[in-house]
């Protein structure tokens, strides 16, 4: 309803606009009417906004990987093929098209739900991305998750207590976040945890055993086990999870501890902070209930930001790890030329973005008492 | 949020977090592989070119005839066809098809199963076709050349090939068998079933596909009817680990039987480990440095002798190739018939320097692009240090291999370092890209030939030479032929054969008669057991 809303507005009445800024001092209901179209444009504009977003994000990739000098074709034929054979292979590609008339024909099949097969997996995009795109939502889920559990608090505490003892480890912890080589990293966990230790599962999502032995539902192997209620497969699938999230949490608490330093030591240094404590109010209730309720609304746009970017999947964690996601996926598919699977992975990856501004923009709603 | 950190939850997370791992021995009757297999693309024998893929397809599948996986040096042996004979104008061979054999749909295996998998190969006309083709097989004739009754099938070739060529050449997966009453009705417009096997397997073989999830898994489980015998392991598991050292982890904590990409130093690891060893094969492919004779440097055959001594092949071998290549200077591979396994060549940069001088050669400069392979571009370097000795100055490009690979095709590489892998089982698999170029213009476009691509006129005499010792009926002197052909090549020819690979695999103790195909063929598992 919102959309028709805000449809008729935006094109019906080209007056709608200017009238929507400035609302004039009238009765409540049509106040209220104004403020509701003002939201369903905005709503609708966000929209449109994210729809040519996704288009301009599938051209530019899609034209980066016609530019590349990669020749898809050869990797379908080898490189024994003779000419005849490539030339078939070329043309059934429809790469004889023009770029405009090859994208404009991925865009239409795309709106019918076709991505096209993939040239480096041999199958449907679709069912490649249902296979790797779980993988991926898992550890960047649990990985961010760790990261905002321990991350938040360590720099509230840091804020609080800036200079304390935790204020230092924290610096230290972001630091080493920042610069170790991620794959270093990954590779003396693996050494440590696995190798030395035997704490966790190796790289793989799942031990031999219980390789597909768990009914798939979601993709993502815990939900799965849990819903199978085989607790053997969900200890054997966290076993293998918790170091590459954890690997990749450490990453997310770097930024996020970090940024909710800085965010917290702004709003500390406030008057109303000041007039609270002033007040009498203790200590735990000024930081939590006063600075730390500010500080909310920037902070979900910095988590939502490291989630998305984790959503990518990170390629270097998922080589490591064994871990078969979207980052080795489309990472592989650009160095084969393969677009249908590199376009694929775009679109989940944009929807992704877009999805988390859009919860992001909602959660401001909710915590931000003036937009109510 | 508060609630959730509570002493009570960290413990209890961290509890389920550090429980050891449940597991550290595979089951007895599982053979779990660590391998990188993101390079398959299709699991249809006619399609399928990518060395994982034909692994995979070498055990789920039969051919008319095949090697001995305990004794590949055999050569070809009776499989589906119990034997064979040739006609007296050596124009056609019948191969008699072996009686109660079944496929794992329990569709009898018919001779006419082994003629229509012939002739959907060369008419789907894919990649490995040529492997058949050229038997004088075309789309349009094959129905007719490639013939069937109820107990043989027979090829009627074009020229009286060498029978040990054709036999050779139906030992490759592309010739594999197919269940025709299982596919046909699966295949989609002219595509005889192409994409319905591209994800699913029709065959006979010692092992069926019980699933494939593109670059993360490939399971296989035992066909119990197998007609040479159940294989030991009853599920065969082939996990991609890309990593070097997450494969060498996952073997020294018996997750894994076997690890098969081992670099040297994880290698040199296990080999001292406890319960585990290391197994060498010599595999088919040659390193090889294709010299452009574009090229105004080295077109120019003292240049080209000049270079055959500024590679520093002994110090190569044993450092940074140490247990990945051995020395090698012929274009066949060992283990293959005709294979020569004469060294002329030595490190010598003096020698390099006299034959420049001799030639009145001063100096000379060359860019090439290299793939950004670290064997490959250690080998570039090393070249690039001793040409620098002998007054050659080589600047190299790094690229990615499918940017030196159009290059390449397009004759624009003027030192090319790379590999080449024989494609079938034959000797003239090599013999006919590094020996023969019948056309060395632009125009010709035979981009599929070393010798094109490197620009190299080979001599008249030595394209016959190739051609002839593909008919040759008696399989000694054939082998001759083809040492013959070697010595002169490596007497003249710009292009160098440096290196053979070898293939390094490590195995838990317990894991015998592991066989990775050697040079001729992929990984064989029905002769794999574990042992206590």
């Amino acid at each position: 309803m919102a959309l028709t809303d805000s449809d008729t507005g935006a094109r019906g009445n080209p007056d709608t606009g200017a009238r929507g800024a400035t609302p004039p001092p009238s009765p409540d209901p049509s106040h209220r009417r104004a403020a509701r179209r003002r939201r369903a444009r905005s709503i609708g504009g966000t929209l449109l906004s994210l729809i040519l977003t996704l288009l301009g994000l599938l051209l530019v990739t899609f034209i980066i990987g016609r530019v590349m000098p990669i020749d898809p074709v050869l990797k379908v034929v080898g490189e024994r093929a003779t000419q005849a054979q490539y030339d078939a292979a070329y043309q059934a590609m429809g790469l004889d098209q023009p770029l405009y008339i090859q994208f404009a024909t991925y865009i239409g099949d795309v709106l019918t739900g076709d991505f096209g097969r993939s040239i480096s997996t041999g199958q449907l995009v679709i069912n490649d991305i249902k296979r790797v795109f779980p993988a991926t939502l898992e550890l960047a889920t649990l990985g961010t998750l760790i990261g905002v559990f321990v991350g938040v608090p360590l720099g509230v505490i840091a804020a609080a207590r800036r200079g304390g003892i935790v204020d230092q480890i924290a610096r230290v912890v972001a630091l080493v976040g920042y610069s170790m080589p991620i794959f270093w990293l990954g590779l003396m966990g693996l050494l440590v945890f696995y190798g030395m230790l035997g704490w966790v599962g190796g790289p793989g999502r799942q031990g031999i055993i219980y390789d597909g032995m768990v009914p798939t539902v979601t993709g993502l192997i815990l939900v799965d086990a849990l819903i199978a209620g085989d607790w053997g497969a969900l200890k054997d699938a966290f076993s293998h999870i918790i170091l590459p999230a954890s690997l990749l949490g450490y990453f997310s608490l770097a930024y996020i501890s970090r940024m909710t330093r800085s965010f917290m030591l702004e709003q500390l240094s406030s008057e109303y902070i000041t007039t609270a404590r002033v007040k009498g109010l203790s200590e735990r209730a000024v930081i939590w209930r006063h600075a730390f309720r500010n500080i909310s609304i920037p902070l979900v746009t910095v988590i939502a930001l490291s989630f998305g970017s984790l959503l990518e999947g990170s390629v270097l964690t998922e080589i490591i790890f064994s871990w078969p996601g979207l980052g080795q996926y489309i990472t592989k598919a650009l160095l084969s030329g393969d677009m249908n699977a590199v376009l694929g992975g775009t679109v989940v990856v944009g929807v992704c973005f877009v999805a988390l501004n859009l919860f992001s923009d909602l959660l401001y709603r909710v915590l931000d008492p003036r937009s109510k | 949020m508060k609630h959730l950190l509570t002493p009570r939850a960290i413990l209890l997370a961290s509890a389920i977090a550090l429980a050891p791992a449940a597991y550290a021995e595979t089951p007895a009757d599982t053979l779990v592989i660590a391998h990188t297999i993101d390079d398959i693309i299709s699991m249809d024998p006619a399609q399928s070119f990518e060395f994982s893929g034909n692994d995979v397809l070498q055990n789920t599948y039969d051919r008319l005839v095949d090697f001995d996986p305990l004794d590949l040096e055999k050569g070809f042996q009776p499989a589906l066809a119990e034997s064979w004979e040739v006609s007296e104008d050596g124009l056609s061979i019948t191969l008699k098809m072996r009686e109660g054999i079944t496929f794992h749909s329990g569709n009898p295996v018919r001779a006419e199963d082994a003629a229509w998998s012939l002739q959907r190969v060369v008419k789907l006309n894919k990649t490995p076709a040529f492997i058949l083709t050229q038997f004088g097989f075309t789309p349009e004739n094959v129905e007719e050349k490639i013939t069937f009754d109820d107990t043989s099938v027979t090829l009627h070739m074009d020229k009286p090939y060498a029978p040990t060529f054709v036999l050779n050449c139906l030992t490759a997966t592309v010739a594999s068998v197919v269940d025709k009453e299982t596919v046909a009705p699966n295949a989609e417009g002219e595509d005889f079933g192409n994409t319905w096997l591209t994800t699913n397997e029709a065959g006979s073989g010692a092992y069926t596909l019980s699933q494939w999830r593109a670059n993360e898994a490939v399971q296989l489980a035992a066909y119990e009817d197998y007609f040479q015998g159940a294989p030991a392991m009853k599920r065969v598991i082939v996990r991609n680990v890309a990593e070097s050292s997450a494969q060498r982890l996952l073997l020294e904590q018996g997750d894994i039987d076997v690890a098969r990409n081992l670099s040297p130093s994880d290698v040199a690891a296990i080999e001292g480990g406890d319960g585990l060893k290391v197994q060498d094969e010599p595999r088919g492919r040659i390193l090889y440095m294709g010299l452009n004779q574009k090229d105004e440097v080295l077109s120019n055959p003292a240049v080209v002798e000049a270079m055959k001594y500024l590679i520093d092949y002994k110090g190569i071998e044993d450092s940074f190739f140490k247990g990945m290549f051995v020395t090698h200077q012929a274009f066949l591979p060992k283990g293959y018939l005709g294979a020569l396994e004469d060294q002329p060549w030595t490190y010598d940069v003096e020698k390099a320097k006299q034959i420049l001088a001799d030639a009145g050669i001063e100096g000379g400069t060359i860019t090439t692009k290299v793939r950004d392979l670290k064997e490959y571009v250690d080998v570039a370097q090393t070249l690039q240090g001793a040409m620098a000795e002998a007054g050659l100055t080589l600047n190299i490009e790094q690229m990615t291999g499918a940017q030196v690979l159009d290059a390449y095709r397009a004759r624009e590489v003027p030192i090319f370092i790379g590999e080449w892998g024989p494609d079938y089982a034959d000797p003239n698999t090599n013999a006919a890209t590094f020996a023969f170029n019948p056309d060395n213009s632009d125009e010709a476009a035979a981009t599929g030939l070393l010798a094109w691509r490197n620009a190299y006129a080979v001599p008249e005499a030595m394209n016959e030479a190739t051609l002839a010792a593909t008919q040759e009926q008696d399989a000694d002197k054939r082998a001759q032929m083809y040492i013959d052909i070697q010595k002169q090549y490596q007497a003249e020819a710009p292009i160098v054969p440096l290196f053979q690979r070898i293939e390094p695999t490590g195995l838990q103790a317990n894991v015998q008669n592991w066989n990775s195909g050697k040079a001729v063929s992929s990984v064989i598992y029905r002769q794999v057991t574990k042992g206590e």
